[in-house]
């Protein structure tokens, strides 16, 4: 007996119709138990070279970021980074799955994934270099702000996705989580509410091995996180977070399904943080440097040379021109970061409502009083 | 805007009724969600009859879970959408907490103003219809200290239609506080009245000898205190509130410094209550004005209590008369 036929007998009266109806989605509920892969697999010779060639050039330049991101940080230009290095297949994955009309709802880890899909890195990292808690415009670029309380913004793409389906619209909405988010209540709810209202939504979880220092074993007793998806009557779907063409397989095929009116779908893919949660924090207190080691074997960038050089769409050209546009990345967001950015103290109270309500006037008006006499002090 | 113009007689629950029906009819983009508001018409009906005629696409019934039904209109009001969140009751909204604070209110500030959420979030609240633990609670002050969120709560008939329209129309979040043992009071008003704007306090009894300030369940209280406060020789106004954020300060200031004397009255808690801001606004700006001290009466600092105990914890035209007294009569003007 599988968990799918494990129904209520229609026999049990007063139960209503729908209650023991056999669900009809010919996608299966269960996730695989080996995790999908596609490099180095019968799979990869049915992979568009072109798209695989993209998916290596947009890694080596996330990667490059992250790694600029993370240099920024120690010279103080950036607030906090929590860098996504090790997960970029991801991140790539996520921005390159999705169509232009369609929203990305991202986490605070997956800035990659918002540079991917096309925003400035400096308008990306507005919130976390500290100047603006959202530079981009979510409207402009489909892309919600980043979301720091976990799982929250799951509700969200769910809700966008099911106004989007009423208006009639070609839109699905992709949520980005991780391991720990999926502990959270909201996370439960968004699911439940996007299977319930069959909205086109995708919910990708990078379960990266730990949420901050707490490991998966101390944060989930089911066999996988994508065997969630069964409770919600959603498949679920697991796969090698590292292989970025498994991760674009997997998740075009859950963005086109919800596109084309099969509802939501649960995928986890596994990969690994290489560097610590955030660089206020020190990954060696709970984790071993073999257990980094083993996984730098498994890089998503390394994957793709592993396996693309040999088959012949790999070449020593586009490995160069990876190299060169992630260098230029880096060199603008150097440039960029280390110019000071312009601030206007009396923003503070612009955006808190439409119009300013009688206080906040007068707080306003207390602020300009008080820049207008700093101004004086360092004239003189 | 448009609606019948005849003069009606309803309940307040009647009036919100018809308020969501006409903004559902004027404005394509309004829909309603929550627990219970389709075939029920929720469980104190405001939403009947909705499903029947806007459809359930448009009233929506959703599953338990209140942060989720927060959350899922958060993403509707971003894909254009003006969505009408009926929380069941006062205590049961708390779930939803996160997407209240972290979300719904802070988003327009999030997004330097590119993202405004025109949510409105109907809260049926306070006490005295008997509710068992966890259905009488006055949450208001919770909502009020959360910048980004209009906080609202009608006390009439017609101000509780005309407000939840304004609300509807709002492009910021309201959080629209019912009070509930209004609901079932009937009254004449007049649908075609202008929609009063959300920000301004209304005097709805006028005198001299000092003001009530009110909102919400308690205005009928203070209305039958200032009632009974003739008989002692008190001619007492009544200024009704009727929003707490944006808190109309020009008009609470303005009675305060014509009448001298002021007492702050709601069900909700006193320590940190609305009470307390009114009064220290009050005295910050008033001080030379004031005869005495400015006063509150309010709900005990208490979890709400069984209902039979309720008529003790909430404030009564006893207890408002006996503040009043208290109101330095003798050293004062």
């Amino acid at each position: 007996m599988t968990v799918l036929d494990h129904r209520h007998p229609a026999t049990v009266p007063g139960w209503l119709p729908g209650a023991t109806a056999p669900r009809t989605d010919p996608a299966p509920l269960l996730p695989d138990s080996s995790p999908l892969r596609v490099l180095g697999t019968e799979a990869q010779t049915k992979t568009d070279p072109a798209l695989l060639r993209e998916l290596y050039r947009r890694l080596v330049v996330g990667r490059r970021y992250n790694q600029q991101a993370t240099t920024l940080t120690k010279q103080g230009r950036l607030a906090v980074y929590p860098a996504s290095t090790g997960q970029e297949a991801c991140e790539v994955a996520a921005a390159l799955a999705l169509r232009p009309q369609d929203w990305l709802f991202p986490s605070y880890r997956d800035t990659l994934a918002v540079v991917s899909r096309g925003v400035d890195p400096l308008e990306a990292l507005t919130l976390l270099r500290g100047s603006a808690h959202t530079g981009y415009d979510p409207k402009a670029t489909r892309t919600a702000p980043l979301s720091t309380p976990l799982a929250t913004q799951a509700p969200h793409a769910v809700g966008l996705a099911h106004a989007a389906r009423l208006a009639g619209d070609q839109t699905v909405a992709l949520a980005m989580l991780g391991d720990g988010g999926t502990s959270e209540g909201d996370f439960h709810e968004a699911l439940n509410f996007a299977a319930v209202l069959n909205a086109p939504v995708v919910f990708l979880v990078q379960n990266n091995g730990y949420a901050i220092s707490v490991p998966l074993t101390q944060q989930s007793a089911a066999p996988s996180l994508a065997h969630k998806a069964v409770g919600y009557g959603m498949p679920g779907r697991l796969v090698d977070g590292n292989d970025a063409a498994a991760m674009h397989a997997v998740l075009s095929e859950a963005v086109e399904r919800a596109r084309a009116g099969g509802g939501p779908t649960l995928i986890e893919a596994l990969t690994y943080r290489i560097e610590a949660h955030t660089n206020a924090d020190d990954a060696t207190r709970y984790r071993e440097e073999a257990e980094v080691t083993a996984w730098r074997e498994h890089d998503p960038i390394l994957l793709m040379e592993r396996h693309l050089r040999p088959a012949g769409v790999l070449d020593d050209e586009l490995v160069r021109e990876a190299a060169e546009e992630a260098e230029a990345l880096a060199a603008r967001m150097r440039a960029e970061f280390h110019a000071e950015p312009e601030l206007d103290p009396m923003s503070l109270f612009t955006h808190v409502y439409a119009e300013m309500t009688p206080q906040l006037r007068e707080q306003s008006a207390q602020l300009a009083a008080e820049l207008a006499a700093e101004a004086e002090v360092e004239a003189r | 805007m448009t609606t019948a113009t005849a003069l009606r007689t309803s309940t307040m629950a009647q009036a919100l009724n018809l308020a969501l029906k006409d903004e559902m009819r004027a404005d394509p983009t309004v829909h309603v969600l929550g627990e219970d508001v389709g075939a029920l018409g929720g469980v104190f009906r405001i939403t009947d009859g909705l499903t029947a005629e806007f459809g359930e696409d448009r009233c929506l019934n959703t599953p338990l879970a209140e942060a989720g039904i927060l959350g899922t209109a958060i993403g509707m009001a971003m894909y254009g959408l003006r969505p009408v969140v009926e929380m069941q009751f006062d205590a049961f909204a708390y779930p939803a907490m996160e997407q209240l604070v972290s979300h719904v209110a802070k988003m327009r500030n999030r997004t330097a103003g590119r993202l405004p959420l025109p949510i409105t979030i109907r809260v049926p609240y306070g006490g005295g219809i008997g509710g068992v633990e966890h259905h009488s609670d006055s949450s208001e002050a919770y909502y009020a200290s959360t910048p980004g969120l209009h906080v609202v709560t009608p006390a009439t008939v017609e101000d509780a239609y005309g407000l939840l329209r304004a609300s509807i129309a709002s492009d910021d979040p309201v959080v629209f506080l019912e009070p509930k043992r209004l609901y079932w009071g009937k009254s004449e008003w007049d649908p075609s009245l202008a929609v009063p704007p959300i920000g301004k306090a209304a005097l709805k009894r006028d005198g001299r000898s000092a003001v009530l300030i009110t909102y919400g369940p308690s205005l009928p209280i203070c209305l039958d205190a200032a009632e009974a406060a003739k008989a002692e020789g008190w001619d007492l106004a009544v200024l009704d509130l009727r929003t707490l954020v944006p808190f109309d300060e020009q008009t609470v200031c303005e009675v305060v410094r014509s009448i001298g004397r002021a007492v702050v009255v709601h069900e909700a808690t006193g320590f940190g209550g609305p009470g307390a801001e009114i009064a220290a606004r009050v005295t910050e700006r008033c001080f030379h004005h004031l005869a005495a001290p400015v006063l509150r009466v309010t709900g005990f600092d208490i979890p709400f209590p069984p209902p039979m105990l309720e008529h003790h914890h909430l404030p009564g035209v006893d207890r408002i008369l006996d503040a009043v007294a208290r109101l330095q009569w003798e050293d004062g003007r």
